[in-house]
């Protein structure tokens, strides 16, 4: 029994994390979150030198062949660096889709471009998790009709997979006919997502089920939203940290008072098991296909609870200091909001927890 | 206990509806927390004024009605706006925070100079307290005022000064005696921010927008009798407006208004075709909320009944901002919540909800924590006044901080 990540993951993690310190500093985060991109072109190309891209791509088809732990621990260095890149849904979610459901003439296509960063995929899958009034997509004869609300890196994408409401996958061409793409803003101006107006588009259905493949996704997507905020949470607690051992008041730093000790003791009490089980969640997904949905809104959840604790104390910390954009703290704080919405808030998230073990009558 | 409205007080009520009713399309749209009252609004404040629906019980040779403090027709005044949906009097800084100071503790030309301007709009104020050293630990400040030829001439810095860069005036503390222990060396003065030698820098913050200010003051000269209290007694002067400035972040009339906000975005809001107020798990939250704000409500009652009879607030006060502070956040939370993924929307995109001020506010209330005494120091302060109990031990002695060189 070995309770942690390999060798190799720790090696991944430092090369990772070596990578975004050289290419993804705090000054290049806000020049390409004021400047409206959402994604930094040199850090996604530094990260496809790594063979990131590929990262879920079996070899066969020119990928890393790696599994979701492994993402995991990519995802959680991009937190920490609240980094400007499309992974989630482009380097994972996507190419899990075509793994998991695609013809072999699908993965043939797609699964090699993917892999060298050629085809760039998004992700939209809120409406299998809960649509609101203005969502919401059906099929017909081959085609899509409806909005598809909160696409997940959906900037420069090329090509789509969407979710249906009834939970059945489809690949959309980006240049397909009556596909209108709407961007939407979010606090967060490190991630993408955006709106699609399908009005009858072609679409390729990508496997054939009843939803069991997008619950899998939405899966594998909560426990990398988790493990992102695991990342962007030890930040803030480090910098707390710092800051207090720094900033002086009442001719003493302010980590000497309980109270900011006290503070700093508890984000890091109820952050430090949410490593373990986002680790465990990705793991379960990998190899204990039984445990693994449960296990993913187990970390989506809490892990969501916990972050917005540690984002907000973080700050408060910081005093006035936090609430202001000099220190750049809110990029981390409006990192693990997002988290925490994305893919279903805890409430919803419970409520499924709930439902998979017969428990309650799922909330509406 | 007794609660009940007599028939003077219907009357009462009666008027006011009717006064709201055929002056509502005068009203202002609420104006945002960073804005200065527009035209419109300091119209209809006038409006307010003179049927005493605000600055109610101020004397009348200072600008205001002059009735005699009542409970109950200010919680008539206030429920009946906030019913209506329309906006009440002002409340800003100078407002709700310097006026009461001036009537407490100014001096009869002091008051005559300068409340009634302030309460009808046309004197907007800051506060300039905070400095880059003197955050929690206030009485550490450094911004010199030396005395010469009847002026005081200030140097220094403060930093957090909310809407400093549209105000008019601002109420400062300086140190003016370099040789005197901390709390005993600070005095408390009003002067214009036009006067030569300020210099207003605008902070950004979180929001994205910028609510508050650095300001520097090189040699700013004001006349010696701007100052409010004696020489040496600004500590005490700038606690007293400190409890007012917690009074009015821990307003529960603007909690309710928050709340009824939430109750109606829930109705709106659906999760899979189901109201968010019908998912049993969010309305549980929003249901302990109401009992919340109800709880802070009658706290508010209670406090006011307090001080109509001289009795001093004790508990009840002192833990006002920090539990209306949390609760403001609070509900901003669970807004963001109900809306699911809706929530994360700002910054004027396509879809968002109220123009994305749930998430404004949400940062802003996170601010408001921070702001006026943090949630740390309000503990302290609950602890150590409200409980009787020991003071942490304290490292430094009781030095003055060195002033600003001037
Ligand atoms: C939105 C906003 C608006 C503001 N508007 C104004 C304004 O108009 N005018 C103005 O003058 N100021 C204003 N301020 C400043 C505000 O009063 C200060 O930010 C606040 O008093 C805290 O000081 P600080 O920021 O220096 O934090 P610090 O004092 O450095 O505090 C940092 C952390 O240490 C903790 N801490 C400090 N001392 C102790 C202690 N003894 N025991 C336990 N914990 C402690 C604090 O709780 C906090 O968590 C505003 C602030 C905000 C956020």
């Amino acid at each position: 029994m070995d309770f942690g990540l390999s060798p190799e993951q720790r090696m991944l993690r430092d090369a990772v994390d070596r990578l975004l310190r050289e290419h993804c500093p705090l000054d290049h985060v806000r020049e390409v979150a004021e400047g409206g991109h959402a994604v930094s072109a040199a850090v996604v190309a530094a990260l496809s030198e790594l063979g990131l891209s590929g990262i879920m791509v079996l070899e066969e088809h020119g990928g890393l062949g790696l599994g979701l732990l492994d993402a995991l621990v990519v995802a959680e260095a991009l937190g920490a660096a609240v980094a400007p890149v499309p992974f989630v849904a482009r380097c994972v979610l996507a190419p899990l889709a075509l793994r998991l459901a695609g013809t072999p003439a699908q993965q043939a296509r797609w699964l090699p471009r993917i892999a060298d960063g050629s085809a760039r995929f998004g992700v939209g899958l809120t409406e299998v998790v809960n649509r609101r009034d203005g969502g919401g997509v059906t099929a017909a004869d081959g085609t899509l009709s409806g909005s598809a609300l909160f696409v997940l890196d959906s900037a420069d994408a090329d090509a789509f997979v969407i979710a249906d409401q009834g939970g059945q996958l489809h690949l959309v061409a980006g240049e397909a006919d009556g596909l209108e793409r709407l961007p939407l803003s979010t606090i967060d101006l490190t991630r993408s997502v955006g709106e699609l107006r399908l009005d009858g588009v072609a679409a390729e259905p990508l496997g054939e089920d009843d939803g069991g493949t997008a619950n899998r996704l939405v899966a594998a997507g909560r426990v990398l939203l988790a493990a992102d905020s695991v990342g962007a949470g030890d930040v803030m607690i480090a910098r707390a940290v710092d800051y207090a051992g720094e900033r002086e008041q009442f001719g003493r730093v302010i980590g000497s008072f309980q109270a900011v000790k006290h503070m700093c003791a508890e984000m890091a009490a109820r952050l430090e098991p949410c490593r373990s089980l986002v680790w465990y969640a990705a793991h379960a997904f990998d190899a204990v296909p039984d445990e693994a949905l449960l296990m993913a809104c187990h970390a989506k959840s809490h892990t969501g609870e916990v972050g917005r604790f540690v984002a907000r104390t973080a700050t408060e910390v910081h005093g006035g200091m936090g609430f202001t954009d000099l220190l750049g703290l809110h990029y981390w704080f409006k990192r693990i909001g997002f988290d925490r919405q994305l893919l279903g808030g805890p409430e919803i998230v419970r409520a499924e927890a709930a439902a998979l073990q017969g428990w309650g009558k799922r909330a509406a | 206990m007794d609660l009940s409205y007599g028939p003077e007080y219907e009357a009462f009520r009666d008027e006011l509806r009717a006064f709201i009713a055929e002056n509502r399309h005068r009203a202002p749209a609420a104006p945002g927390a960073a804005q200065r009252a527009g035209a419109d609004a300091v119209a209809w404040q006038q409006l307010l004024l003179e049927h005493g629906y605000t600055a109610r019980t101020i004397p009348r040779e200072y600008g205001g009605f002059g009735a005699e403090p009542d409970i109950l027709t200010s919680r008539i005044i206030a429920e009946e706006f906030a019913a209506a949906g329309v906006p009440g009097g002002l409340s800003n800084q100078g407002i709700s925070m310097l006026v009461p100071t001036l009537l407490e503790l100014g001096t009869e030309e002091q008051k005559r100079r300068w409340i009634a301007p302030t309460l009808r709009g046309e004197i907007v104020w800051c506060q300039g307290y905070s400095e880059p050293g003197a955050g929690s630990d206030l009485a550490a400040l450094r911004t010199s005022a030396r005395e010469e030829n009847g002026e005081f001439v200030i140097n220094g810095q403060k930093i957090w000064t909310s809407t400093a860069h549209q105000a008019d005036m601002i109420f400062c503390l300086v140190r003016t005696e370099a040789d005197a222990p901390k709390h005993a060396g600070i005095s408390y003065l009003i002067f214009s921010m036009k006067t030569p030698g300020i210099e207003v820098r605008p902070l950004r913050t979180m929001t994205g927008h910028a609510e508050f200010n650095e300001t520097f003051f090189t040699d700013v000269r004001v006349p010696v009798d701007q100052i409010v209290g004696q020489r040496g007694q600004g500590w005490m002067v700038a606690n007293a407006t400190l409890g007012y400035e917690r009074g009015m972040l821990g307003d529960p009339a603007a909690l309710e208004n928050r709340l009824a906000a939430l109750v109606q975005l829930m109705h709106d809001e659906r999760i899979d075709g189901v109201r968010a107020i019908d998912n049993a798990a969010l309305c549980d939250r929003l249901v302990a909320l109401q009992a919340e704000v109800a709880a802070m409500k009658f706290n508010g009652l209670r406090l006011l009944s307090n001080s109509l009879k001289g009795e001093p607030g004790g508990l009840a006060k002192l833990i006002v901002k920090l539990q209306s502070c949390e609760l403001a956040h609070q509900i901003s939370a669970l807004a963001i919540d109900a809306m699911g993924e809706l929530g994360l929307l700002y910054g004027g995109s396509r879809r968002e909800r109220a123009g994305g001020s749930w998430q404004w506010n949400y940062m802003f209330q996170l601010g408001l924590i921070v702001g006026g005494g943090t949630a740390q120091i309000q503990k302290n302060i609950i602890a150590e006044r409200g409980l009787g109990m020991p003071r942490e031990p304290k490292l430094e002695h009781a030095r003055a901080p060195k002033a600003e060189a001037a």
